[in-house]
């Protein structure tokens, strides 16, 4: 019984530190069909941001806190050059986007690693992140707790701000039908530019949200952009609540394959069940209807 | 439309198949003849090593150029030929019944008996050849009969890389791990070590690399080129004609990955080595880079590019580490961003230039600029453009 709440607790902290990576990209790619690459690396920069930070901020605690809004505004703002430098030129080939993106990827990851040096780094966790929770005799990490609340906290914002304010009116009017969108008076360039500037803010806090999990390096975030894209292939897009479940479930599920086999054999094993999830569901748990061929 | 229609007006030497012909002697000339000349031993082990790449890039210029799948993972194909190949040959290294050195290191000293068929070159060699085709025709079936396409099957396909190089790491026991596989001494019999013998490697691989372009400019001028070529514009319109797109997708995808299994077999015999860091994410978007910059569409420019850039990479990346990375990061951003057909349009922009009517009709296959924006059809091109943003938005 208790294996059985550990491997459902891993399973949680593991989707919701894929939520955090996936959301912005659900969101992007969702809109605008544009495969971000580079993602990655403005998780990685929202890491080196909770880095810098702490060097003027003597405690923890504060310069987290102040870590995640500021490195929102990080990623934010990485997201938002690219989008105007090079992704609004490529809107007709999205696939092509895609490399684009990466040689960006390329060129962010050796300039941290040029000016932060290619070793990891550690950021302190605050004091009121040490230590476990016990909870059915499990002890609980703070920080995967913590990472866990961020994630539910991000989704619950981005949602609201999708139902309720007139940007996420524009937002979900675009990913439906960008002409209509378009012919109904919404600016759909400009959607797009503030669409990416969240999705990219996001993936800074998640970066920040990951300094709590271990030492932060250039390649960061390459650990966690295939796995993120993952989740957005199985969620489908449109919706967050796909994002959400996508991202979960395969928590859950290489969590308990880590448990029964070994690391490694884990990710063969859920690249096999998300082919034949995608056999079943090939736009993924939750799409958008829309009459155009499929 | 083949070479056959080239008309009365048209010279003879401005007719494709002489060109292609043309091209390919001059290819051999050059490999063949010059490049062995002038080469020191080392250098030309170094070509091999380029061209063994550059198969690879011949089946992405297939798979993602014609095709328009964008192959994000042909480094596990890659890597099952050199796994495959390195594996023979460090059991055949080791002798009959031998156990190679890293089993003993990092496993329990006994050949795993799926490893064991690999004793036999002729299994070896048939598995080179249909283990990687197999697997992609497995997972382009799945993948595609049920439509799933564009950025869905790039992602699907980069996966793959990562699970697999997660996998050799993992399996350390049984794959070398980490450090992959090294210190082959034969192959097939031949020692390693002796020179004369890393030369018949070279050529070899230039030959396997010619045979593979003529492979590739015979399908393409065959009624499948046609048909790859649009399924790749109007994959809808292909299936109201009545065929099917995902036979036409899995057939070339199949081909991509046996051209990249058959160029990892022959990469770890050249090189000496294969291992993780030749397989994975990173790589596998690696090879997209030499077809991009050669142009992707071309039956050369895959060659030419993935040569360049392995050239200039060998180069760079010693002196200047850093600067290389660089370096490749700007070439995909300018080259996909600016040049998406590569430098081999570059001849096509400048012929506009001066007036000269374009080389359209001659043969569309080889020499029609596809990708949206650079083609004289641009209304149609357009209209695929926005098709395909739309399919890739919702529906991939």
């Amino acid at each position: 019984m208790d294996a059985l709440f550990s491997q459902l607790f891993a399973g949680l902290s593991l989707g919701s530190v894929l939520l955090l990576a996936a959301l912005g990209l659900a969101l992007t790619f969702g809109q605008m069909g544009v495969i971000n690459m580079a993602h990655g690396e403005f998780i990685m920069a929202g890491a080196y941001t909770a880095f810098v930070l702490q060097a003027f901020i003597p405690d923890a605690g504060v310069s987290l806190l102040v870590a995640l809004p500021v490195g929102f505004v990080v990623g934010g703002l990485l997201g938002l050059l690219l989008e105007v430098t090079l992704i609004s030129r490529m809107y007709r080939r999205p696939l092509d986007t895609l490399l684009v993106t990466f040689g960006v990827a390329l060129v962010l990851q050796q300039l941290a690693r040029d000016v932060f040096g290619a070793p990891n780094v550690d950021v302190r966790a605050p004091a009121w992140l040490s230590g476990a929770v016990p909870f059915l005799g499990m002890n609980l990490p703070k920080t995967r707790l913590f990472i866990l609340g961020l994630a539910i906290a991000c989704v619950v914002v981005l949602s609201l701000v999708l139902k309720l304010t007139s940007l996420g009116r524009r937002i979900r009017a675009t990913v439906q039908n960008r002409d209509l969108a378009e012919t109904s008076g919404v600016s759909t360039r400009a959607t797009d530019r503030l669409t990416f500037f969240v999705g990219s803010g996001i993936a800074g806090i998640a970066g920040v949200a990951l300094t709590l999990l271990g030492s932060i390096g250039p390649t960061l975030g390459t650990n966690y952009i295939v796995d993120a894209f993952l989740v957005v292939v199985v969620g489908g897009i449109g919706q967050l609540k796909g994002a959400v479940i996508a991202a979960f479930s395969l928590g859950l599920l290489q969590a308990t394959f880590e448990y029964s086999t070994t690391a490694s054999l884990a990710k063969v094993l859920l690249f096999v069940v998300i082919v034949a999830f995608l056999q079943v569901r090939p736009q993924g748990l939750v799409s958008v209807r829309t009459r155009s061929l499929a | 439309m083949s070479a056959a229609t080239g008309t009365a007006t048209t010279p003879w030497w401005q007719r494709s198949t002489v060109r292609v012909a043309g091209g390919v002697a001059v290819a051999a000339v050059v490999l063949f003849g010059i490049a062995p000349a002038v080469l020191s031993d080392f250098r030309l082990n170094l070509l091999a090593k380029f061209l063994c790449l550059a198969m690879v890039a011949v089946g992405i210029g297939l798979a993602w150029g014609r095709g328009g799948m964008l192959v994000l993972g042909q480094g596990v194909f890659f890597g099952i030929g050199g796994y495959l190949m390195a594996m023979h040959m460090k059991l055949a290294d080791a002798g009959p019944g031998g156990v190679p050195d890293f089993l003993r290191l990092y496993g329990d000293g006994v050949v795993p008996g799926w490893w064991e068929p690999l004793r036999s070159p002729v299994v070896t060699v048939l598995a080179i050849l249909v283990l990687p085709a197999g697997i992609a025709a497995l997972l382009g079936l799945a993948v595609f009969r049920r439509r799933v396409r564009g950025a869905y099957f790039a992602i699907l396909s980069q996966a793959l890389a990562a699970a697999f190089a997660i996998l050799l790491v993992g399996q350390q026991k049984v794959t070398g791990g980490t450090n992959g596989l090294n210190g082959f001494r034969s192959f097939f019999g031949y020692d390693l070590a002796d020179p004369i013998n890393k030369r018949m490697l070279y050529f070899i691989a230039a030959g396997v690399l010619i045979a593979m372009v003529v492979v590739v400019r015979l399908l393409m001028n065959s009624r499948y080129g046609e048909l790859l070529v649009a399924v790749r514009d109007q994959e809808n319109r292909v299936r109201f004609l009545g065929y099917d797109p995902a036979n036409v997708k899995v057939v070339a995808y199949a081909i991509a990955a046996c051209f990249a299994g058959i160029g990892g077999a022959l990469f770890a015999p050249v090189v000496g080595i294969i291992s993780p860091a030749d397989v994975g994410v990173i790589p596998s978007i690696g090879f997209l880079v030499g077809v991009a910059i050669g142009g992707r569409a071309t039956l050369l420019g895959p060659v030419l590019g993935a040569v360049a850039v392995s050239w200039a990479e060998t180069g760079l990346s010693e002196q200047f580490p850093s600067f290389w990375t660089y370096f490749q990061g700007a070439l995909f951003i300018l080259v996909v961003a600016f040049l998406p057909q590569g430098f081999a349009s570059l001849g096509t922009l400048w012929r506009r230039r001066r007036g000269t009517p374009a080389d359209a009709p001659d043969d569309p296959p080889t020499t029609h600029p596809s990708a949206p924006g650079s083609s004289p059809d641009a209304d149609d091109d357009a209209q695929h453009a926005a098709d395909s943003a739309r399919t890739a938005g919702r529906h991939a």
